[in-house]
């Protein structure tokens, strides 16, 4: 069978007609089979919802329990048949809980990736590349400017920063599902032991990482108590938007860092007035990218969300059918 | 070479000036010599590397990877040197174990001929990781544009030896990179450098200004008056054949002005104040002088049409004789009988204003005789020569300021302690015919109001933006709604970079006015007919 015959794009999102489920619909749908727990993959409303258990728990946190009819966990690898097709989730890296979905059916395997990075991330499972037919990948860093450098770097960089400056607290954006937990994991493998304050919109799913087995050390509110002088030299840790707004003003003289594969660009830093960017990112950068295309071993690509152009054009200068896929909906909350 | 490019990229990002010193300082303590005086260099404009054109570069990463990903890269990110730092592809077997330290990278730049500049460059990039390759190529390519100027490294090289600016300032012009004498003074470990260069700066004195109920305390007959002209505060130096200009902060500004470090047939050390015009006929406005500022070369038609000349109001150096201890009563004489001796077309004394008491000066003060006299300057007849803004001796005394009533039309969030506050406001004036007004954006100002007076602005910005872009938000301002700022500035000039055809000089918000109609705000001709003064 012809591979857009066994996962086509429909408004709702990625559809699969001999299975009869979608993979990350935007909109609800009878049965969903979701790759990670980031709003813009992970809505609520379905039916019935797949997914790994941590993407479920993570769901329910976000959305209540009652968010979807019906939920069934899919263990990592294991084969679940739905209709004549054979589905399995593989990890993907990208963040807890996270995974990529292949699909198969009369002999043709497609792997839709999700979100996924290659480096390694003490908060979740490392990617396992999947041999298939077809490769759908995401290509949110696809441009050969985006190469992210190791992550230990730049948590280098944000401790030096806090030694240099310790009358001044530092303010680190990260996305609070994912980004914002390794971070602090990494302050913590990078042996900060001080405690971590954070905004109170991670305080949930910091707490579920946690009982999932993954240290994050002491993390307390940020709430003022004793006045500003309680965060002199302290790090503190928010989702980005809450730094232009009225509540970062309870902090001295704060420097702001956001961690992101964004800010590789220097413009993209000085819009934001980031005085400290932070290369973290949960994508797969430039090199990862085309490294993962080879390893699937996969004859044709189907990219998406993001830059498709500069991906497809590599697999042409490589030799592999690429074409872009165009599905809507999404934007980049995980990075 | 990756601290230095470290240094870069945190120095360009960082905002605050105590920032940009912590962070030069720590990068001083650091890093050894040579590397850490070859930055100091490359920031202050003074480390020589033969140039390489943007063309040259986009040709040698072309040849590296395809055309077309290159295209989409640069599309995207959109600053050559950014691009090619980051998608230079690394060769594997080229990747060394070290990377260059910043020595090795200016040594082998400033060795290289110009037809195999290229070819060096190419082999430094493929042995430097990203952030080094962004900044070997803004080594390349001229002008780093960190936000750092020259003064500002040298105060960071102040803080770091505990010394007085100053003494770094009178140090600077008989040093060369890297600067080894310099930082081993600066650390303790050395004698402070001797001096045995020719025509160098002498830092300056400056004053401060007159604050209310300053003037009551003091002694008319104390003090003598001249006019503070609005030109630029210059040293002229010539020593052993050697002629230089030098700005306040110690720049040598010579190569801009020829004509008049050609008429510098003498050896002393005048200070002084640089306009245009000819001082036996008239003296050029702010905007004639405009014309030969921030030029890096100036054509003879240039300097026919306004040619420089220096108005004298002190003597430092006369011969082999310092005069800089000997009281001002006693220098200006000296300097009376000096500036006799010179070319009258290029040089002229700065006159004394006659008073009798503050009130008699009060009143000159308001009505200066020329549009490029800011105001009167005071100074005790007894004070001697010193470095830096002594508190007593020298006095400004400007004229009030001019002010606008505007409207705000944009606003930007602040950095540091500002970072969560829309503290930088652009604010424009009514244009156009009866029925038919619109904003013109005529400046911006982050300053002039208090803590409390900020608050009510950022809650107002938050309450009337109409759009979003980035940090900045534009506000509601028409005919019926909008925020009046009156806006103190201390002149105009022309401009056609801004849509307005004027921008302003030292803008900053006086006052709130809750109370004024936008519509009430002024026309852009109250401020044209102030240009046309």
């Amino acid at each position: 069978m012809r591979a857009s015959d066994l996962l086509h794009p429909r408004p709702e999102g990625l559809y699969c007609p001999p299975g009869d489920f979608f993979i990350d619909p935007v909109r609800p749908v009878d049965r969903a089979l979701i790759t990670h727990g980031h709003s813009d993959h992970a809505r609520s409303g379905h039916r019935s919802v797949l997914a790994t258990q941590q993407t479920l728990d993570i769901m329910a946190l976000r959305y209540g329990e009652d968010f979807a009819g019906t939920t069934q966990a899919a263990p990592l690898g294991e084969t679940i048949a739905l209709n004549d097709v054979s589905v399995s989730f593989h990890p993907a890296g990208h963040v807890l809980g996270s995974a990529q979905i292949s699909v198969e059916h009369q002999g043709t395997r497609i792997v839709a990736s999700g979100d996924y990075k290659r480096q390694k991330d003490a908060t979740c499972a490392p990617f396992e590349p999947i041999r298939c037919d077809v490769f759908i990948t995401e290509a949110t860093f696809g441009l050969p400017v985006f190469r992210h450098p190791p992550d230990t770097e730049e948590i280098a960089r944000l401790l030096k920063s806090a030694a240099q400056f310790p009358e001044r607290s530092h303010l680190v954006g990260a996305y609070a599902l994912g980004k914002a937990q390794r971070v602090m994991r990494l302050l913590r493998d990078a042996g900060y032991d001080r405690p971590l304050y954070i905004h109170g919109a991670l305080a949930r799913l910091s707490e579920y990482y946690q009982s999932q087995g993954i240290d994050l050390g002491v993390l307390e509110p940020a709430t003022v108590e004793g006045g500003k002088d309680d965060f002199a030299g302290a790090i503190v840790v928010g989702p980005p938007s809450a730094f232009a707004d009225r509540w970062a003003r309870r902090f001295p003289d704060p420097i702001s860092c956001f961690a992101s594969g964004w800010m590789r660009i220097r413009q993209r830093a000085k819009q934001g007035s980031v005085e400290l960017p932070l290369i973290i990112s949960d994508h797969a950068d430039w090199d990862e990218l085309t490294a993962t295309i080879k390893e699937t071993g996969a004859e044709e690509i189907w990219v998406t969300h993001g830059r498709e152009e500069a991906l497809v054009r590599w697999c042409e200068l490589e030799g592999i059918a690429a074409r872009p896929l165009h599905l809507v909906g999404y934007e980049d909350e995980g990075d | 070479m990756n601290r230095f490019a470290e240094l870069l990229d945190r120095l360009v990002l960082t905002p605050s000036r105590n920032g940009k010193l912590t962070l030069l300082v720590d990068y001083f303590r650091t890093v050894e010599d040579p590397d850490r005086g070859l930055a100091l260099a490359a920031i202050t404009g003074d480390l020589t590397i033969a140039a390489v054109k943007p063309a040259m570069l986009r040709m040698l990463v072309t040849e590296r990877m395809d055309p077309v990903l290159f295209g989409y890269s640069y599309d995207y990110v959109g600053d050559l040197a950014e691009t090619v730092s980051l998608v230079w592809p690394r060769t594997p077997g080229k990747i060394p174990n070290r990377e260059p330290t910043l020595g090795k990278v200016v040594a082998k730049l400033q060795a290289a001929s110009r037809s195999d500049g290229p070819k060096v460059l190419a082999s430094l990039l493929d042995s430097a990781g990203i952030s080094a390759r962004f900044a070997i190529i803004k080594l390349v390519t001229g002008g780093l544009r960190i936000g750092v100027s020259a003064r500002l490294a040298k105060q960071a090289l102040a803080d770091f030896g505990k010394v007085d600016v100053a003494e770094i300032e009178e140090l600077w012009h008989g040093l060369s990179p890297p600067y080894t004498a310099l930082f081993a003074w600066l650390e303790g470990k050395a004698e402070k450098p001797r001096n045995t260069a020719m025509a160098l700066f002498r830092p300056v004195m400056l004053s401060n200004p007159v604050g209310d109920g300053d003037l009551e305390k003091l002694d008319p007959a104390d003090y003598a008056a001249e006019w503070k002209w609005d030109g630029i505060r210059v040293q002229a130096v010539a020593e052993g054949g050697i002629r230089r200009l030098y700005s306040r902060t110690g720049d040598d500004v010579s190569g801009a002005f020829p004509d008049l470090a050609d008429a510098m047939h003498f050896s002393a050390t005048l200070d002084g104040e640089l306009l245009v015009g000819d001082p036996r006929e008239a003296t050029g406005t702010f905007s004639d002088l405009q014309q030969r500022l921030n030029r890096k070369t100036v054509t003879p038609k240039m300097q026919q049409q306004y040619p420089a000349f220096m108005r004298c109001y002190d003597l430092l150096q006369l011969g082999d004789e310092d005069l800089r201890a000997l009281p001002f009563r006693e220098r200006r004489g000296r300097l009376e009988t000096f500036v006799k001796t010179l070319d009258p077309g290029r040089f002229d004394l700065s006159p004394f204003v006659a008073f009798k008491d503050w009130q008699a000066l009060e009143n000159l003060r308001r009505a200066p005789p020329h549009p490029i006299i800011e105001g009167v300057m005071l100074k005790r007849w007894d004070s001697p020569y010193v470095a830096g803004r002594p508190k007593g001796p020298w006095f400004k005394w400007k004229r009030d300021p001019h002010t606008v009533d505007a409207v705000l039309m944009y606003a930007q969030r602040g950095h540091g302690k500002r970072s969560s506050f829309y503290s930088d406001y652009t604010f424009g004036v009514w244009s156009g015919a009866e029925g038919e007004e619109e904003l013109v954006p005529v400046g911006k100002a982050y300053f002039g109001f208090t803590d409390e007076e900020l608050k009510q602005i950022d809650k107002y910005v938050r309450d009337n933006t109409v759009e979003r872009f980035g940090p900045v938000r534009s506000v509601r301002a028409d005919r019926d709604n909008g925020l009046v700022l009156e806006v103190a500035f201390e002149g105009l000039n022309r401009s056609t970079r801004h849509k307005s055809g004027v921008a302003m000089r030292f803008p900053r918000i006086s006052r709130l006015r809750w109370d004024k109609p936008a519509n009430e705000a002024d026309r852009i001709e109250t401020l044209q007919a102030l240009l046309d003064r």
